[in-house]
């Protein structure tokens, strides 16, 4: 079986470990995520004033060109292009005439009638695939490790297009148990990192990842495992413990692991010493893998 | 120092500006807090959320100078949460829109420097310049 | 002029002229009595000195166009736009690298991009600006230099987008990237230039310095082209150009001349 795959800017600028990982891990579950032939920026940010319909167009047309494409379904793994997408289907499905305002701004190439779909790699893993073939699929059970779900925002929220119980979701967790590892769970999973305020509010990316980062140390944690690159972007380089910092990994990349595929395959670099005492030494010999943004 | 208020008499101009962006009705508001009991950044804020509608509500002066609306990262925990439905994310776009509009893009926009812009990665510049611009 | 042209009627910045049918916008403009000094250099299509914006009657729309490429209509409205005011940061191509955000990093105003296509439908060359941009926003610079391939910087895509980006230097450097970086250099080329160099050609090359301009523009014109090898030329710059998924066929020009 084939998906339609929508990468994202991000993915495939700053996160290509991500997109690595989830093929890998999605060909070892039979499953195969084919890339957009075209495709444009989601915009990243939906757009929030009554008016400002210039700033849908960016998502519409991916829709658009995804039926051009002869596709219904797309999947992506960034949450803010997920978020996006999804709350711009939602303007293409309840205001039409703001499709059809679209539609003739673009001199009518732009057209768009909300009926393809947007989902989230998540939402494969868990309502398609389901976390008991996942744990089926597990060689190297992650037993010594003390996984701390970060979830953020734009996977949750708002409500009608997040893909879990916004105030207790459980995805990553239940995925994160179903590869063996301990889950370590914490108030500050579903805070706001910071995101885009990296650009020019440093000091509050960096207070929010120290309150996070401090809790899933506290709570015992050795590892931050989320799926957003901008989360994964500011956990990994606003940690303010240069040395001793908590690695952050996307889930994907967990998976592999625990399925048994090489590191390099997953974007996990050469060895550290973090996952020699998390993974079985014997089965996992010339181990592992830590990867911080910073290094790279 | 006193301010006066007057209500309802006169017409109160940011108050229809920002319902006609937002698309809520900044009547609907009981101030029960939540929002800024749940904001992440609400310690960085110099009117907690519920005070800057209230604020609106009542024509005060300077709400346009605050810097709430531009710390909002709109991670849609108050729009959430809100026991009267009201989507407060979309309350802080329209006074950033309302201040874009008519005084061009925020600062932060300009400032970077090339290096600092190597490092970030697309999605954060994608957010902020559409956040920062109108 | 032994049958005269019809006569139609265009406004150049607002002033009615009738001017004959048949000439182009800039033969236009000087038929109307205007000397250009500036907004005409190749007369060929190629220069991209002569952006002009135009509308039609009966459209609501702003139409692009090259002034010496296209002809007038009746009823056109038009003007001519010779430049667009650009400013980039001096980049020094030894210094920096292709790397992901390199372009977004020397042109951080692509993040402003809302793929409102306004850039592709503006761009008399028919390139796809708008995908360009997006290939350049997420680091893809060796696609960004292949569409972009056929720019002439004429500068209307920078002059109509609404995120004031500034399309043709996007393009500009990522080719300049692509070109001294990304592509691979082919050895017959280096084998070559080396020979050049110790004097192989040197009867060859000082024989070519005699001839007139005439002997060599034939010579020009007769020239052929290589027989591309069965399997592809792995050291060929365009070597993705003429895939399904770009728009602009190089391959009739190759046929027409070899």
């Amino acid at each position: 079986m084939s998906i339609a795959y929508y990468p994202g800017c991000t993915i495939k600028v700053s996160a290509p470990e991500h997109e690595l990982a989830a093929l890998a891990v999605m060909r070892a579950l039979g499953l195969d995520l084919h890339e957009m032939r075209e495709w444009n920026c989601c915009g990243v940010v939906h757009s929030l004033a009554t008016d400002n319909l210039i700033r849908h167009m960016a998502p519409v047309r991916v829709f658009a060109r995804l039926q051009q494409q002869g596709e219904r379904e797309v999947v992506t793994l960034c949450d803010m292009c997920f978020n996006t997408l999804a709350r711009a289907n939602q303007v293409a499905r309840r205001q039409p005439e703001q499709m059809d305002a679209i539609k003739a701004t673009s001199g009518d190439e732009l057209n768009y009638d909300g009926s393809a779909e947007v989902l989230h790699l998540l939402q494969i893993l868990r309502d398609r695939v389901g976390m008991a073939a996942i744990k089926a699929r597990v060689r190297q059970p992650l037993h010594n490790l003390r996984v701390y779900p970060y979830y953020g925002c734009k996977l949750l929220r708002p409500t009608e297009v997040g893909l879990d119980d916004p105030e207790a979701p459980t995805v990553l967790g239940d995925l994160m148990a179903a590869l063996g590892a301990t889950v370590v769970e914490g108030n500050l999973q579903t805070r706001c990192c910071g995101a885009y305020h990296v650009v020019n509010r440093e000091n509050l990316v960096a207070e929010r990842v120290a309150a996070t980062t401090a809790q899933a140390r506290a709570n015992g944690a050795n590892v931050i495992v989320l799926s957003c690159p901008l989360c994964h972007f500011n956990l990994a380089t606003r940690q303010s413990t240069p040395g001793n910092a908590l690695p952050v990994l996307y889930y994907t990349q967990l998976m592999g692991l625990a399925f048994g595929l090489p590191p390099a395959t997953l974007g996990l670099p050469d060895a550290t010493a973090l996952f020699e005492e998390a993974l079985p030494t014997a089965q996992h010999a010339q181990a592992v893998p830590m990867c911080t943004k910073g290094e790279r | 120092m006193t301010t006066s208020i007057r209500i309802g008499n006169g017409r109160n101009e940011l108050l229809q500006k920002v319902e006609a962006l937002s698309g809520q009705h900044l009547a609907n508001c009981y101030q029960c807090g939540t929002c800024a009991a749940g904001c992440p950044f609400h310690q960085a804020m110099d009117l907690l959320p519920d005070a800057l509608i209230q604020h609106v509500r009542l024509g005060l002066p300077g709400i346009l100078e605050r810097q709430t609306f531009w710390i909002c990262a709109g991670c849609d925990t108050c729009s959430d949460r809100c026991p009267r439905g009201l989507d407060i994310a979309r309350i802080m776009e329209a006074l950033r829109q309302i201040c874009l509009r008519e005084g061009g893009d925020h600062p932060a926009l300009t400032q970077l420097e090339r290096a600092d812009l190597g490092a970030l990665p697309p999605i954060a510049l994608v957010a902020s310049m559409r956040r920062n611009s109108g | 002029m032994s049958e005269q042209a019809p006569l139609i009627t265009m406004q150049l910045m607002g002033k009615n002229y009738r001017v004959p049918a048949g000439l182009t916008l800039m033969a236009a403009i000087e038929y109307a009595g205007y000397k250009l000094v500036r907004g005409a250099g190749c007369r060929g299509g190629f220069c991209g000195s002569c952006p002009t914006l135009y509308r039609r009657e009966g459209n609501h729309r702003i139409f692009t166009a090259l002034a010496c490429q296209t002809l007038v209509e009746d009823g056109m409205c038009l003007v001519q736009m010779p430049f667009v005011p650009l400013i980039t940061r001096p980049y020094d191509l030894y210094t920096i690298t292709p790397q992901a955000n390199t372009l977004l990093q020397h042109f951080p105003e692509i993040a402003g991009c809302v793929a409102c296509n306004t850039c592709t439908r503006s761009c008399p060359q028919g390139l796809p600006v708008m995908d360009y941009i997006q290939a350049s926003l997420r680091g893809d610079i060796e696609r960004a230099a292949l569409l972009s391939f056929d720019c002439i910087s004429c500068g209307i895509c920078s002059s109509r987008c609404p995120a004031d980006i500034k399309h043709y230097a996007v393009g500009l450097l990522a080719r300049r990237l692509y070109g001294k970086y990304i592509t691979r250099n082919a050895p017959d080329l280096a084998e070559r230039v080396a020979a050049i160099e110790t004097g192989d050609f040197s009867a060859e090359l000082d024989a070519l310095m005699t001839l007139s301009a005439a002997e060599l523009r034939s010579r020009y014109e007769q020239r052929t082209f290589e027989v591309a090898a069965e399997q592809e030329d792995p050291y060929s710059a365009t070597r993705s150009y003429n895939s399904a998924m770009d728009p602009v066929d190089y391959q009739d020009e190759l046929e027409v001349s070899g």
